[in-house]
Order: structure tokens, then sequence, then C-alpha cells
């Protein structure tokens, strides 16, 4: 039983620590099949938390402070293809380009309007996200195996966690099942014929970053406004490429990249875990070297131990329209 | 609509020097408006910048300081990017390569110091080389895209380290994560005693010799890139890799030496602030200035020439920033790695903005001049 609670409570943090990495990798999905790279995941991921913990903070209510988010996410996505899409500069540079404004920018402003270095005044319990009680959770935690399931590992995490598993089947629907999908996909893998049955290419890879901004913006706020109560510098510690290469290992694809997310967040879970602890033959680890599991795991996957990843068709090109 | 001129005809100074000029001043202009949105007036910045790292002789020494790491660490990008590769893990190799330079001097220092010298130059670049050749080799021959791989080794580079201060080569007599520190005569000679000969005193200054290997690192890529046979297949490959291919050029090759050559030039950065500054490894000593390195080598068009002075331009940027942060309580250092962002997206992404209007604003001039 002692070891059962223990695994229950492993994937029930396994859930919650995968959440971003869902939000995020399905926001990559959006723009990646439509042509777009995003490696700037990571500093709208950021931007995003800085946003919602300032907005939650002011107007004393999370769903601002979510709103505010998607509406700064969103104007990133917009920065993002107005250089990369209008403009037709590389859309590597344009990413770097706006992680690093966002790492400064939201750790200097933190410094300038609340004068700690870089972080954000704690939010009170109405200015953020609570974990939710699913309704009977209590009632049902003495039954075997289905309390165990419900109330420790379903029941109790913040609202994020199930949109963020929700997204999943309706990214999948809307990309594989929609007309728009459909679209969506023709004009990353081949833009000029999308172009020649007469749909707007631009257009279309706007909409997928519109879509890539909202989603990334869940992934911020649930990081600065539900599982901490303010925004720290730097607090995306990497998440948006981790999310980034779970997609590629999960092929572009939101139930394979689904997968990867999990096991990234396992693996998160796991090394919080193993912190200090005693293991047999090796002793215990250094807790820095177990806090680069993730990265080290990051890598070994984007090595590919399933094949080389193959990429949408036209990623990483603008799309220039024929005179 | 402005239509597009004919490329020839565009002198070379309108497209690399007006254009980059007035995607700065864009830069700019929004970073003025950061300095405003966080409570200050860009006006009064402007002027402790320009101040703090030409007013005095303490300050302009510190902003050559600067200018060295990002001449490193701008070179170390833009020659990766001829090979068409971003190497955004400049700030790994730089702390893996002061793991080389320390490795290598404190158990050499007993040779003749320009010996012990070289032997630690060597070591910066073959420290900070075998940390770029993982990310190479990944992407060469698995196709892991060398941003994401290089950023994690960023990462694991920073975990790597701090175990290695902390358990392994950390001064234990000190609480502190850092080395014990090196023997006094291998250190590079400072500005400070340069200064002395000429009877001028200064305090402190962290400028040492390491300038000059700057200078000589920009003539070996200036040589390396543009006048030797293997810089040729190197850009043949960033320009269309199948055509390398077609030409019995190896991408696999190319992509793994311009990757260790970039690493190398990073590690570089160790000398600096090891040999010339802290004589021992300080945690967290690379503080950014990989990222910045991106910042500078496309600001200087990927080529030597426009690197020093874009190093030069940062090395003001952080020295006279400082003196900004001294002397307003609203703007930290971070706000300047903002201003990085914005001058990446400008003088980077979207550098062909105005480009257009300027070019075919300038091809006109000088055509009517001709009619007339």
């Amino acid at each position: 039983m002692e070891f059962l609670l223990d695994l229950a409570s492993l994937v029930n943090s396994t859930l919650r620590i995968s959440t971003p990495l869902v939000f995020a990798a399905m926001a990559g999905i959006f723009a990646e099949r439509s042509g777009v790279i995003d490696f700037s995941l990571e500093g709208k991921m950021l931007m995003a938390a800085f946003v919602a913990a300032v907005g939650s903070y002011y107007f004393g209510n999370p769903w601002i402070g979510l709103l505010m988010a998607i509406v700064m996410c969103v104007s990133l996505s917009m920065l993002h293809g107005f250089a990369s899409v209008t403009h037709k500069g590389d859309q590597v540079v344009s990413c770097v380009a706006i992680n690093i404004l966002i790492i400064g920018l939201t750790t200097a402003l933190a410094a300038a309007w609340f004068g700690q270095a870089g972080l954000t005044p704690t939010l009170t319990d109405e200015q953020r996200f609570l974990e939710i009680t699913l309704p009977f959770a209590d009632s049902l935690r003495e039954v075997p195996i289905i309390g165990l399931i419900y109330s420790e590992i379903l029941s109790g995490h913040y609202v994020f966690v199930y949109l963020g598993y929700i997204s999943v089947p309706i990214v999948y629907w809307v990309v594989f099942k929609t007309s728009f999908g459909l679209r969506l996909r023709a004009v990353g893998e081949n833009p000029s014929a999308v172009d020649t049955a007469g749909i707007n290419v631009f257009a279309m890879r706007y909409k997928a970053l519109a879509i890539n901004g909202v989603l990334i913006a869940f992934a911020g706020a649930h990081l600065s406004t539900a599982v901490n109560a303010n925004f720290f510098r730097e607090m995306s510690a990497g998440r948006g490429y981790l999310a980034l290469a779970a997609m590629i290992f999960g092929k572009w694809h939101p139930k394979t990249a689904l997968i990867a997310c999990l096991l990234f967040g396992f693996t998160d879970a796991l090394q919080i875990r193993l912190q200090g602890v005693e293991l047999p033959v090796v002793g215990e680890i250094p807790v820095q070297l177990i806090q680069a599991i993730p990265y080290v795991l990051t890598v070994v996957l984007l090595a590919g131990f399933v094949g080389k990843a193959i990429a949408p068709n036209a990623i990483g090109q603008p799309y220039v329209k024929e005179r | 609509m402005v239509t597009a001129v004919d490329k020839s005809k565009v002198p070379w100074w309108v497209s690399n020097l007006i254009v980059p000029l007035v995607n700065l001043t864009l830069a700019l202009l929004v970073s003025a408006l950061f300095i405003f949105i966080a409570g200050e007036n860009p006006f009064q910045a402007v002027k402790l910048i320009i101040y703090g790292s030409f007013g005095y002789l303490d300050g302009f020494a510190y902003t050559l300081y600067y200018t060295t790491n990002f001449v490193f660490t701008g070179l170390a990008f833009a020659v990766a990017f001829h090979c068409r590769l971003f190497n955004i893990g400049g700030e790994g190799q730089a702390y893996i390569g002061g793991l080389g330079v320390f490795l290598v001097a404190i158990n050499v220092s007993f040779l003749p110091v320009p010996i012990v010298w070289l032997l630690a130059i060597a070591g910066a670049v073959v420290f900070g080389a075998a940390w770029a050749f993982i990310p190479a080799y990944l992407q060469a021959k698995r196709g892991s895209h060398v941003v994401i791989t290089t950023i994690m080794f960023n990462f694991i580079a920073s975990s790597l380290m701090v175990f290695l201060l902390v358990d392994v080569i950390r001064d234990m007599k000190q609480m502190g994560p850092h080395t014990v520190a090196l023997p006094k005569e291998i250190w590079f000679p400072t500005f400070k005693e340069f200064a002395a000969l000429f009877g001028i005193k200064i305090r402190y200054s962290p400028l040492n010799i390491s300038f000059l290997l700057a200078i000589a690192a920009s003539f070996f890529v200036w040589f390396l890139v543009w006048k030797t046979k293997w810089g040729y297949e190197m850009r043949a490959v960033g320009h269309n890799t199948q055509a390398a291919i077609y030409a019995g050029i190896s991408p696999y090759k190319n992509i793994i030496i311009a990757m260790c050559i970039s690493g190398g030039l990073a590690g570089l950065l160790g000398i600096n602030e090891i040999l010339g500054v802290h004589h021992k490894i300080v945690a967290g000593f690379p503080a950014g200035y990989g990222f910045t390195g991106i910042a500078v080598a496309l600001m200087g068009r990927n080529h030597p020439i426009g690197i020093f002075p874009a190093a030069f331009l940062f090395g003001i940027l952080y020295q006279g920033g400082s003196e900004v942060t001294f002397d307003m309580p609203n703007i930290t250092r971070y706000m300047f790695v903002a201003v990085q962002g914005v001058i990446i997206l400008f003088s980077g992404a979207l550098e062909n903005l105005f480009r257009p209007q300027i070019e075919s604003f300038f091809v006109n001039r000088l055509n009517r001049k001709v009619s007339v």
C-alpha cells in the first residue's frame, strides 16, 4: 500500500509537471505544421508567466492574468510572423531574438516595478488558481484501485492540468480531421500548391501562429499563477525547448508528442525524488547531475533511437510568391 | 509598394553600412521605450552610457575588456553561421573552455610562461571544440537540430561545472564555488601594468593582452573563411548543401569542423576571464557573453570587419550599462539583455524591414545624378 501510494503520487506529479510541456508541444505543432519554426516557445512561456502573474496581482483575478498572457503571447507570435512570414527574415534568428528579449525584459521590468531581484509579489489565494478536488474524491478514496486512481491521481490538480490533456484530442481533431487542418498541413508541406488552390499562405501561417500564442499562454500561466504563486527570473527553465524536442520526437503529431511530454515529466518527477536519496551501488548522486537528467534525455531523444525525424517539408523557408 | 531593385546596382556602402545603421537606430529607439516603461529617462541613460564607457580611462579600459569577450563569442557564432548552423551554445562552450584553461594552466605552470600561455590557449580551444563536437556530430549524422542540442549543452555544462566546482575542484579552504587561484607568474599582464609604464596610475583594470588575441582571432577567422579552400567548402555547404554535395564537398565533415572551430573560439573567452581577470574558475563566469555573441555577429553581418565594431558597441552598452544600473535604481543589467534581443530582432530577423525602400532610394538618386 505504501508503495502504491508512492507510485500514485509520482504519477500525479508527472501529470502536473508535464502540463506546460503539453501546452507548448501543442503550440509548437500548430506553428511547425504550418511551416514556421518556433524556438520562441521558451520566451513566450516566460512572458506569459510574467504577464499572468502581474495581471493577476493588479486585477486580483487569475483569469484576467491569463487573458492578458494570451493577448501578449499572440502579439509575440504576430511579431514572429511579421519578421519571418511577411518580411521573410530568418525564422531561427527571429526566435532567438524574442527569447533573449524576453529573458531580459521580464526580469528588468519585475525589478523596476516591484523592486525585488526579478520577482513579482506573491499572489494570495484569490489571485491564483487553486487545486480542484473532483466531486466525490474524498468519499471514493477508500474504494480499492478506483479510489486510488480517482482520488490520488486524477483529482486535486490545477485547472490547467485538465485543460492541457483535453487540448490534445482537440488539437488532433483540428489538425487531422478538419479542412482547416488539411490546409494547415498543406501550407507546411507544399505552400506553392496551396497558393495555386487559391488559399492565402500568409494568412494560414498567421492563423497557425495565433493559435500557437493562445496555447503557449496557458503553459506560462500554469507556471506563475498555479504551481507557483509568483513569477521569478527565467522560471521557464528550458521547458520551451524540452517541449519542442518532445514535439520533434513525437514526429509533429499530438498523440506521440503527448507521450514524449509525459516521459519528460516523469523523468523530472523522478529527478526531484532522487535528490538526496541514497541509491544502491552508486550511493547518493550529486544534485547538480540529477538536475541535468531532463536535458541529457532531450539530447538522447533527439539523437533518435527511433529513426530520423522528418520535419514538414517547407519548414523554415519563407514563402515567396512567384512573380 | 516598393519594387526590389537590381542587387548589383546597390552600392556596397548602402547595404553594408546604411541599412545596418538604420536597423540599429530602430533597435535603440525601441530600447529607449523600454527604459521609459521601466520609469527612467532614456536621454539621461544615454548620457550615462557615453560617460561610463568613454568618460574616464578606467571606464574605457572596461569597454575594451568587454569588447574582447564579445569578439570571441561573436566570431564563434559567425563561423558556424557561414555553414548555416546556429551555434546558440557559445555560453556552454566558453564555460567548458574555461575549464580547459584552468586544468592546463594549473598542471603545466612550472614551464616557461609563454609556453604555459600557448598551452592554455590550446586547452581553451580543445575543450570548447569538444563541447561543440557532440551537437555537431548529432546534427550531421542524426539531424538533431543544433539549436536545441546546443541549448541543452548549455544547461548540461552549467550543471556539470557547478558539480565540479562544488564537489571536485573547489578551493576546499573557502566556501564559495570557485577553484584555487593560478600562480601569479602566469597571469596575463593587464592594462594597469601597461599604463604604469607611462606613469599613469590605475587602481584596477580587467583589460589584458587577451585583447590582442581577439585581434589575432579576427584575422584568423577572416583568413580561414574567405581565403582557404576549407572556408570556401564550408560556405558552399551553408549556401546550398545539395550543390555542395554535387561538387564533391562533404556536408558532414564541414558541419563538424565549423562547429568545432566555433566552439574553440567561444572557449577563448575562458582565456580572457581566467588568465586575464579572475585567475580561477568562478561559477557562472560566462555571464551571458555567449548569447551576446549572437547579437554581435548578426549586427556585424558575420564578418570580422563588422564584428569588431559591433563588439565594441556592445562593450559600450555593457560598461555604460553598468554605469546606468549604478545611477538608476529602476534599471538592472537585464535591461541590457533585452536591448540585445531588440538588436538581434532588428539587425537579424527584421533586417529586410526597410532594405527595399532604402536601396531603391539610393539607387534612384545615384541614377538621377548619372543622367544629369
